[in-house]
């Protein structure tokens, strides 16, 4: 598709309808004074930053179907990363949802997911690639599509990671928000349709500093023809930190210890 | 999908036995093929591959459970890089199923799994930061924890619900079973056989397996 100088799309079409029918604050929301900073993903974009101890991250959905890549570092040490087969296994799931927590390499909490109105989120299947994009939709280039230009996660995580020191050999494993892959018995993984719907939100404590990169993008599993990647809103609060109540550090004796071992190194 | 194949240890240009709790580096030439054998049984191996050449280019388990849209594997799967590229293939299983969900146990993840006085055991992660320190003294080339990601557990059992949920279940390998990897690229094979006590990834007893390379 050839589109004339000057007529370019900034953004790409939505699924279903303005954004602004989506109050990300509402009703579940934070105190508007505790609020630092709120920003829209746009669709394709990538985001990055570092989340201070005990404030949280909450990422809205402002469109069906929407899928939001995370990478996670420590941002005092990034060597010690989110590690994926650790937080399942640690907790027995496939699957994300409140109350689990997420861990490092190191055995502590990065994030705590507090609130998730989607309730299953992905661990499983990654980012994909250029080439992968390529393939399945067809090329979009600066030069023809402007800002419209099909991007792929791999290349925005890359990016994101590299602005702050870090490069490839630090980029793992990543999960997928507001996307549900489910394993049938025999092992065979499948998107599920119809899974994440506009408004639903994801709440994540950060109980170290943590840098985190985002990226909203189409799943590799999405079967839908077009390239049509969602705008997610971010908003970062300070929420304090868990009680010795809380419920994600209460839900299993793996989280309480893998807390015992964060707290420790924060005296 | 299980395979066996004809492949006679007398021919092998390399053939050892590696003790549970031990190390092992090699690098694969592209068409060479590594047979790991289950000795005595319910042993996991925890092994990672890189480029030999370039190892910022290594195999990654989300994009090789993506690309066959099958989470165990088995003969056929292709296992993966960061980079998209086909590392390796299984060409031949006994055992049948495979995992590459489940990682490899640190002293950390020890302690936040099975309590804080579990930390000074052996685990994987060391075995293999320790292997990767063994590599660059001979070689030169400087891996490090950076270059951990997620490893395949060869010969574990780590079965996914339909509900979402992950366990840890009883090997469906047995004594002889064995799995064999063709390179399609200049490979470095790092292999931990896994020193884990607190489940029964190993059996409740971790044994020694059997590693053998064939030319093409």
């Amino acid at each position: 598709m050839h589109i004339p100088p000057g007529t370019a799309p900034s953004a790409y079409t939505l699924r279903d309808g303005p954004i602004d029918a989506v109050d990300p604050l509402s009703p579940q929301s934070p105190a508007p004074h505790l609020v630092v900073w709120s920003e829209t993903i746009t669709g394709g974009q990538a985001w990055s930053g570092r989340i201070r101890r005990h404030t949280s991250l909450r990422l809205t959905a402002l469109g069906d179907g929407a899928n939001l890549v995370m990478a996670a570092w420590s941002a005092e040490h990034p060597v010690d990363r989110l590690n994926l087969p650790d937080t399942l296994k640690a907790q027995h799931i496939a699957a994300l949802t409140a109350p689990r927590v997420l861990l490092s390499d190191q055995g502590q909490v990065l994030f705590a997911i507090t609130s998730d109105t989607c309730g299953w989120h992905d661990p499983l299947t990654g980012h994909g690639d250029a080439e992968a994009v390529l393939a399945k939709y067809g090329a979009a280039t600066f030069q023809t599509h402007r800002n419209a230009r099909y991007r792929n996660a791999r290349d925005n995580l890359l990016i994101e990671a590299m602005k702050h020191g870090l490069g490839e050999r630090d980029l793992a494993a990543t999960v997928n928000w507001f996307t549900k892959i489910a394993a049938d018995t025999d092992g065979s993984l499948r998107l599920v349709g119809g899974h994440g719907k506009r408004g639903q939100y994801i709440d994540l404590r950060a109980e170290m500093d943590v840098l985190v990169a985002l990226t909203s993008v189409p799943h590799q599993l999405d079967p839908a023809p077009v390239y049509a990647p969602q705008p997610v809103e971010l908003t970062i609060w300070r929420s304090g930190p868990p009680g010795p109540d809380d419920p994600c550090r209460i839900a299993r004796p793996e989280a309480r210890r893998a807390y015992a071992r964060t707290e420790g190194r924060f005296p | 999908m299980s395979l066996s194949t004809a492949r006679d240890p007398v021919t092998a240009i390399h053939d050892q036995v590696l003790p549970s709790g031990e190390g092992w580096t090699h690098e694969l030439r592209p068409g060479q093929v590594l047979r790991l054998v289950d000795l005595e049984g319910n042993q996991a191996a925890d092994t990672l591959f890189f480029h030999a050449d370039d190892p910022a280019e290594r195999y990654d388990a989300q994009a090789t459970i993506t690309g066959q849209q099958q989470i165990y594997l088995s003969t056929g799967s292709e296992l993966r890089s960061n980079r998209g590229r086909v590392l390796a293939t299984i060409v031949a299983d006994t055992c049948g199923r495979h995992d590459t969900l489940g990682g490899a146990c640190s002293c950390e993840a020890n302690a936040v799994r099975y309590g804080l006085d579990r930390t000074f055991m052996h685990s994987c992660r060391d075995t293999f930061l320790l292997a990767l320190a063994r590599h660059g003294e001979r070689t030169g080339q400087r891996l490090g924890v950076r270059d951990l990601a997620p490893n395949l557990n060869f010969f574990m059992n780590v079965p996914v619900t339909p509900e979402g949920g992950l366990t840890f279940a009883d090997g469906v390998s047995a004594p002889g079973k064995y799995v064999e990897i063709r390179a399609e690229l200049p490979l470095l094979a790092v292999i931990s056989n896994c020193p884990q006590l607190n489940n029964p990834c190993n059996g409740w007893d971790p044994t020694p397996i059997r590693l053998l390379v064939w030319d093409a």
